[in-house]
């Protein structure tokens, strides 16, 4: 009986890894792949010849690297901001009492499921008419509120485990308030804003639809919409190497941050939608 | 540097003043502090939701094509007379409906099993849950692609690796046909998000006490009705944010499908539906008309999915 569990847990553990790895090993694979290997029709899952040629094609490619740049640097800011006025609504929603707490719970829950293509439309005719069409503003607006549901709800979840008591408590031992608040809650809380900000920053790396949708050119393009653009001179034959080899270089960066605070990813996501 | 105001003032009674009074003093202020720290958060979420939906929804009532606008033509409801009586829009719908039943269901049982495993693996239990997080970290449009790949007639390995599988030949084009299109663009979906769906059960399983299993154990409950009486019922609320959370989320499904057919083999999603018609045909009013009733599509799937699970929501997340 044991022994069969063990199996079983065994099986299991091995099945997970190949799930999660497999398509992404794929992708490497691919990347190293030449332009002949890959147009031959070569089903080989290794590559015969590894080569390095579609990495140096892609860093040198500057359509791709402006996309590089705005994806940083939209998601960045987004997520800087974003997480700036969820930890005020959290901090409210946490510790203090006002009416229409419930309600901000609800309409960020709303928001959350709401489905992003209802929204283009009229977007896209409204920043036309502001000039944001194809801007970082265009799209750090809707990154920010289609993130903050997520932070405001994983923050409140964080910050309703932080003893308050304490803070009273080092105001007694002779501590200003503002000491009180900055020695003792900001690093208590600082994790739960550190999870929060990660969430933020995969939801805008990963956005799609809207990043399509409101720009036009490269000087505001993300990532994701560039390489669906990235089609090269034909359109029945992609560049299969050189996408390969932009997907993996747009998910190092992820990897990263996931194999670094992996405890803490965990914790926000689950803490910010399941709490008993 | 507000948590002055919040901090309960019981220290300095001041004279003089009923303590009912005070009270209900501090209560308004608390309440004010309160709105003023969630108004710039909730204000930016209405910003883009509540001000673009009302402007859908007087859209959706004009003849409107932002190639010739000078036409724009107030014509009530005959965009949803056009839209609701096309075969398109309800190909899309089912479409949309199929994947989100199948992938939604397909997601509950492996991330269930991938949960159950999580749960019990103490070894190496990092390495587990820093795999687990790939998928969910990998952008759509690169899982996409890589799954696009995987399948493609060229250079696939699912042709290759899956030969002596009686359907799949050497040849098999994925994307020549309807069903298995659909079947790569669902495969690409169901391994993107199990993941997720997998961590909100593995938190559900780890609520459910220890002790209760152990005392059906005692009372020689097999290990299929410990499943079925004791596990499933407690993590019901856990399964319900996560169905919920994962059916709502596949309804609006468009990355995987404008990467791996961009619509092709009637392929199309609701979304891509909208899309099309908004960015591509610039048609705002038939667009916007789309958009109305996808967002009352996704309200309607989340009412039903509540009142089945028969689960206060809020409850479920310690609302109280």
């Amino acid at each position: 009986m044991k022994n069969k569990n063990a199996i079983g847990t065994w099986g299991g553990f091995v099945l997970i890894l190949v799930w999660c790895l497999l398509p992404v090993a794929w992708i490497i694979s691919l990347s190293f792949k030449s332009p002949d290997e890959t147009a031959a029709g070569s089903p080989q899952f290794l590559p015969q010849d590894a080569t390095l040629q579609n990495y140096k094609d892609i860093l040198d490619n500057p359509d791709f690297l402006d996309a590089l740049r705005n994806s940083f640097g939209i998601s960045l800011i987004a997520t800087v901001l974003s997480v700036i006025f969820a930890t005020l609504a959290a901090y409210a929603i946490a510790r203090l009492e006002f009416k229409g707490k419930r309600l901000v719970l609800s309409l960020a829950l709303a928001i959350a499921m709401f489905p992003v293509v209802a929204l283009v439309g009229p977007l896209f005719d409204m920043w036309r008419t502001f000039g944001l069409f194809n801007t970082w503003l265009g799209l750090i607006i809707p990154y920010m509120s289609f993130t903050l549901p997520l932070a405001i709800w994983t923050l409140t979840a964080f910050f309703r485990e932080i003893p308050w008591e304490m803070e009273q408590a080092a105001q007694v031992d002779g501590a200003t308030s503002w000491q009180a608040f900055r020695k003792v809650i900001v690093p208590l809380a600082a994790p739960g804003v550190f999870t929060a900000a990660i969430l933020t920053f995969f939801f805008a790396w990963n956005e799609f639809v809207l990043a399509i949708s409101l720009t036009s050119t490269t000087s505001s393009r993300t990532v994701p919409a560039q390489l669906s653009y990235f089609v090269g001179p034909d359109p029945f034959n992609p560049p299969y190497g050189q996408l390969a080899t932009a997907s993996v270089v747009v998910t190092v960066p992820i990897i990263v941050i996931v194999l670094l605070f992996q405890r803490k990813i965990v914790a926000g996501l689950t803490s910010g939608a399941v709490k008993g | 540097m507000s948590t002055t105001v919040a901090t309960p003032a019981a220290k300095d009674p001041q004279p003089g003043k009923p303590p009912k009074a005070r009270m209900s003093d501090r209560a308004n202020a608390e309440n004010r502090l309160g709105l003023k720290l969630v108004a710039p958060a909730v204000i930016i979420m209405l910003v883009v939701t509540a001000w673009p939906m009302i402007q859908a929804l007087y859209l959706s009532t004009f003849r409107y094509r932002l190639t010739s606008p000078d036409d724009k033509e107030f014509v009530g409801l005959g965009n949803y007379g056009t839209v609701l009586t096309d075969g398109l829009f309800w190909q899309d719908t089912w479409n949309t409906v199929l994947i989100m039943v199948i992938t939604v269901s397909v997601e509950l049982v492996i991330g269930f099993i991938f949960a159950m495993v999580m749960h019990r693996v103490i070894f190496a239990r990092g390495v587990i849950r820093t795999s687990i997080l790939i998928p969910y970290g990998t952008i759509t449009v690169v899982s996409a692609f890589a799954w696009q790949f995987t399948f493609s007639i060229n250079n696939g390995w699912v042709n290759s690796w899956f030969e002596w599988l009686p359907w799949i030949g050497p040849d098999t084009n994925w994307f020549g046909d309807h069903w298995p299109a659909m079947f790569a663009i669902m495969v690409s979906e169901i391994w993107k998000t199990t993941p997720f769906m997998s961590l909100l059960l593995l938190a559900g399983l780890s609520q459910v006490s220890e002790d209760m299993i152990e005392a059906a154990k005692v009372d020689g409950a097999t290990w299929w009705q410990r499943l079925w009486k004791v596990i499933l019922p407690n993590m019901r609320a856990a399964i319900m944010v996560a169905v919920l959370f994962r059916a709502l989320d596949a309804f609006r499904i468009f990355d995987n499908i404008f990467v791996m057919t961009r619509g092709a083999q009637d392929t199309e999603s609701s979304s891509f539906l909208t899309y099309r018609q908004v960015i591509e045909q610039l048609q705002l009013g038939l667009g916007s008309a789309l958009s109305v009733l996808l967002f009352l599509s996704v309200l309607l799937l989340a009412f039903l999915i509540v009142k089945l699970f028969r689960v206060d929501l809020a409850q479920a997340r310690g609302e109280g």
